[in-house]
Formats: C-alpha cells, structure tokens, sequence
C-alpha cells in the first residue's frame, strides 16, 4: 500500500461510522466519482459490520493506491474470530448465519473492483477491496 | 553526442549573423512541406521566433534542451505544436517545422565548419523535434478525450416531454460507459425535476447486447427505488428477439411500442391518479 | 447516543434523517416511530432519506421493518428522497426494499400518503392498486 494509510480498531457500533467517514474523506481524496464513492463506502460500511459482527471486532485498515496508471483506494478488514468455513454459502445471496440480510460479502464484492479473502476457522478472516478511479 | 559550451557559442553567432538568409530558407522548406496550407507571412513570423529561441539557447550556452536557457525555446515550440495540432496538421508536418532548420543550417555553413560540429548540432534540433512531437501528441490525446467526453454529453439528452415526465431518446451504439452516464444523468433529472415518471426511448439503438441490457434494468429498478416508474418505448423487433433469446427478463416492467404509445399510458395514469 | 427526531404534521409523521445513523440509533428510531404511531393515531410515515450519502443493508432492512411495523399498527410509510447514486448502489449491492413504497420528494410522498388512504375510504376501488405509488422490486 503506498501512500498514508489509516488505521481504525472496531470494537464498537460508532467505529463502523467511523470508518465510513474515513473511507468517504479517502474516496473523496482520490477523486473517485460520486457514485464510486457511494459503492465503495456502502462496502466498507457492510464489511466493517461484519468485523464487528461476526468476527467479534478487530481493525480496519485504509490508504489510497496508485498502480502508476490509476489511483484507488484499498481498505483492509481484519479481525482474529471464529473464521468462515465454507466460503462458497458465504458469497450466496440471502445466506447468512446472524440473522442479517445475507448481502454483506457477496453485495460487497459486487461493489468493488477488487475482492480477497483469507480465511482459516479458528484464525479469523482478512479480506481486501480495492476501488479504482475510471 | 551534445553540443559543447564552445560550440554552442559559434552556432549562436552563425544564427544570428546569417538571420535573414536563415529565415527565408527556413520558412521555404516549411511552406513546401505544408503545401500553402499557412501564409508565407504566418509562417516568416513563426521561423524568425524560432530563431531567436535557438539563438536564446545557445548562446546560453544550453548543451541540451533542458538547460535553463532554453526555457522560452520549449515554451515556444510547445506553443507550435499545440497550433499545429489544432489545426489538424500531421505529426511529420509538426516535426518539419523545426527539422528544416539543418536544413537552413547546412546552407550557410562555410566550408570551414567540421562535420562534428554539425553533428552536435543536429542532434540538438532532433532533440527540439522529439520535444515537439511529444507536445503535439500530448495535445491530440487531450482533444480526443475532450472530443470524447462532448459526444458523450451530446448523445446523452435528458429531456422534460410533460409536467412530472422525462424522457430519454436513445440513439446509436449504447455501450457500457455510456449507458452508466445515461443512467446517472436520468437518475439526476428525476430528481431535480421531481419527475415521477420517466420514458426510456430505444428506437434509434441498434442493437442491445446483455450489458446494456442489465444496465437499462438496473436504471428502472434504481428508479423504482427512489420512488418514479420508467416506461421503455421504441424496441425494434431484432431487439425484442435479442432479449428473449438472451433470456433477460423485463419482469414487470411496461414497454411501449412508440414514444407516443409510452405518453399516453402514462398519461392515462396520472389523469386516473389526480381525478 | 443520538435520536432521530420524528415531527407531526397533521395525520403523517415525518421523520427526517440527517446523521450518519450507529446501528443503534436506526434501531431507536424504530421503537420511537412505534410508539410515536400508537400515541398519536397518525396513519402515515415519511422517512426522508434525502440527507444519507449511503444507505447499506442494515439501514435498509430498518426501513424495510418499520415499513412493516407501521403496516401492523395501520400507518402506511413511505420512503422519500432516496439520492441516486444510492439507488444505483443499492441495485448493485442486491437489496431490494421489497413492501416499501417511494416517492421523489416530501411533497410526492404526502400526495402519494392521501391518494392511499384516499383510495382506502373510497371503498371498493382496487383497480388501480398497483398504479398509485412504485414499489420496488429487483428483476434483474
């Protein structure tokens, strides 16, 4: 990651704001457009969550990129739970496994350019997006 | 190879000494190359502010062109190739303009000048040409996108047809970037016009492939979320085939033969709905 | 925490968003507009959402219950003001708002609010009950 990036703990419903403000004012930074600044906010906005949620906390990492030809920004969600253990039902529309709309990874994904996970059951989960400028 | 301070110093001296035979020989050369597409006049004023450039450079000593006192010489060659590129000239017509002056240059050179000060010289005027190129290439590329971003904004009206409905007429190839902006300028104008229905007209698309196709679905359902109705009107019979054949559904969304036919249905509705 | 103020205005409560809502407080809002609907009999809802820069799937299921809650308690609720670089996201992200109804603005929503219950006391006249007011299904 070049460039400053931004680190936020999520241990709490008002960090989940927080990191939405974060990526806004990154989003903002970058120049994306207007409804690539929505995208990638509401994906931050719904991975943070899950963090929270499902990974019991952990932190949020944010900076923008620049691969020499376009610049973006990359956001990093990490937590140390309980992990995902089939990833294929995770990234299914409408499946879910505490109680929410079952749209977090997989409308997520759908909203970024970029998309990686890694996972291990009993390790935790660290997933990547990156958003880049058109 | 690069010109010495001491070189340098001569060839200012020969630009300034020979000025005018230097310049009517050097417009010459450019004036065949651009076949009177620029006045005589034109041109005479662009070689002799060349000229003075060079001169400037060199007699600052400039052992290449990024050398502080070659500075007003690349302003104005980057000046020459944004007119010329413009003005529709070619890349090699550009690149003439600053090549003919070894030409020039050889012409007034007394038998006493050794080859390898030519040759240092030259490659300081190819070192001005490629500078010039890059200019000029530069610009084109900023005039294509600008040329780009206008056809996008002209192809993509948005326009009000009665009270509370808009209309967009579709025309041409719709490919993906601008059925984004179609989509985006329409959202908008809903908005700003607190239109609550909208017609998407597609009589003048020739043909619809699944991309445009989801993304003219995902316009009525961004829509519908934000609470106004889209009617999609004018789709040709091959159309009509593709979507079927591609397996994409419209669900229950109201298409209409004709922009006329897609006015009156809608409205029949707000009539129905104000009583 | 903060609360979300919700207004009376005539029969419609009109609740206006203007923060970037914690979970929490979307889910405050909701008990409030409950108890605000029972304690004054009003029969509409109007969220404006006019001020959210994003609206995720946590929000928009809050919607989706209030939507439902207020249908329970006979209030009809409406959605306005949703901007459309939201909608475009929403579509994207897969979340339909399946039982919420739309309008472009307030003032939209309100004539949309007494054409239904214009509608209602009418009596028989359910032909049009598909016409008045959008409700928004994802198809694609």
């Amino acid at each position: 990651m070049n460039g400053e990036s931004q680190r936020i703990e999520v241990t709490t419903d008002q960090d989940v704001v927080r990191v939405r403000q974060l990526v806004r004012t990154l989003a903002v930074a970058v120049k994306l457009s207007l409804v690539d600044q929505t995208k990638v906010v509401t994906a931050a906005s719904e991975l943070a969550r899950n963090t929270l949620v499902y990974g019991g906390g952990g932190s949020v990492e944010a900076g923008p990129v620049d691969n020499g030809r376009r610049k973006g920004i990359r956001i990093t969600f990490a937590d140390q739970g309980p992990g995902i253990a089939d990833l294929d039902m995770a990234f299914t529309d409408g499946y879910t496994t505490g109680g929410g709309l079952g749209l977090g990874l997989s409308g997520a994904r759908r909203l970024v350019d970029e998309f990686d996970i890694a996972t291990a059951v009993g390790e935790g989960t660290s997933i990547t997006v990156t958003k880049w400028c058109r | 190879m690069t010109l010495s301070a001491d070189e340098a110093a001569r060839f200012a001296a020969l630009l300034e000494e020979h000025e005018d035979t230097l310049v009517a020989a050097w417009t010459d050369r450019v004036a065949t190359s651009l076949r009177g597409r620029l006045s005589q006049a034109e041109l005479r004023r662009q070689t002799s502010e060349l000229r003075r450039g060079f001169q400037q450079a060199l007699s600052g000593a400039a052992q290449d062109l990024s050398a502080e006192s070659a500075a007003e010489l690349r302003a104005q060659l980057s000046e020459l190739s944004t007119n010329r590129a413009r003005q529709g000239f070619s890349a090699t017509e550009t690149a003439v303009s600053v090549i003919a002056l070894k030409d020039a240059v050889l012409g007034i050179l007394g038998d006493g000048a050794s080859l390898r000060d030519y040759v240092a010289f030259s490659s300081f005027v190819d070192e001005a040409a490629l500078f010039t190129f890059d200019s000029y290439v530069r610009v084109r590329e900023e005039l294509i996108a600008d040329q780009a971003e206008q056809l996008l904004e002209l192809s993509t009206p948005v326009v009000k047809l009665w009270e509370g409905v808009v209309a967009v007429p579709l025309v041409g190839t719709l490919d993906s970037a601008r059925a984004q902006v179609v989509m985006e300028r329409l959202l908008q104008t809903l908005v700003d016009t607190g239109s609550p229905y909208a017609i998407i007209d597609i009589t003048g698309v020739p043909a619809v492939d699944t991309q445009v196709a989801q993304h003219i679905l995902k316009t009525v359902v961004a829509a519908r979320l934000m609470g106004a109705d889209c009617i999609i009107s004018g789709i040709r019979p091959q159309i009509a085939q593709t979507i079927v054949a591609l397996g994409i559904e419209f669900g229950d969304i109201a298409t209409k033969a004709s922009l006329a036919d897609a006015l009156r249905y809608v409205l029949a509705r707000t009539n129905k709905k104000v009583r | 925490m903060e609360r979300v103020p919700i207004l009376k205005i005539g029969d419609i409560l009109l609740v206006s968003i203007q923060i970037d809502m914690e979970d929490q407080v979307a889910l405050r809002l909701q008990e409030d507009l409950a108890d605000r609907i029972v304690a004054t009999g009003c029969h509409g809802v109007i969220i404006d959402i006019s001020a959210l820069d994003i609206v995720d799937s946590f929000v928009g299921r809050t919607l989706a219950t209030i939507a439902s809650i207020s249908k329970v308690l006979d209030a009809d609720t409406v959605v306005v003001g949703m901007r459309p670089a939201v909608a475009i996201t929403l579509v994207e992200l897969g979340l339909s708002l399946p039982g919420i109804r739309t309008a472009l603005n307030v003032e939209l929503g309100m004539a949309l609010l007494e054409r239904e219950r214009g509608d209602d006391s009418d009596g028989d006249e359910k032909e049009d009950e598909d016409d008045t007011g959008t409700s928004a299904v994802i198809t694609s």
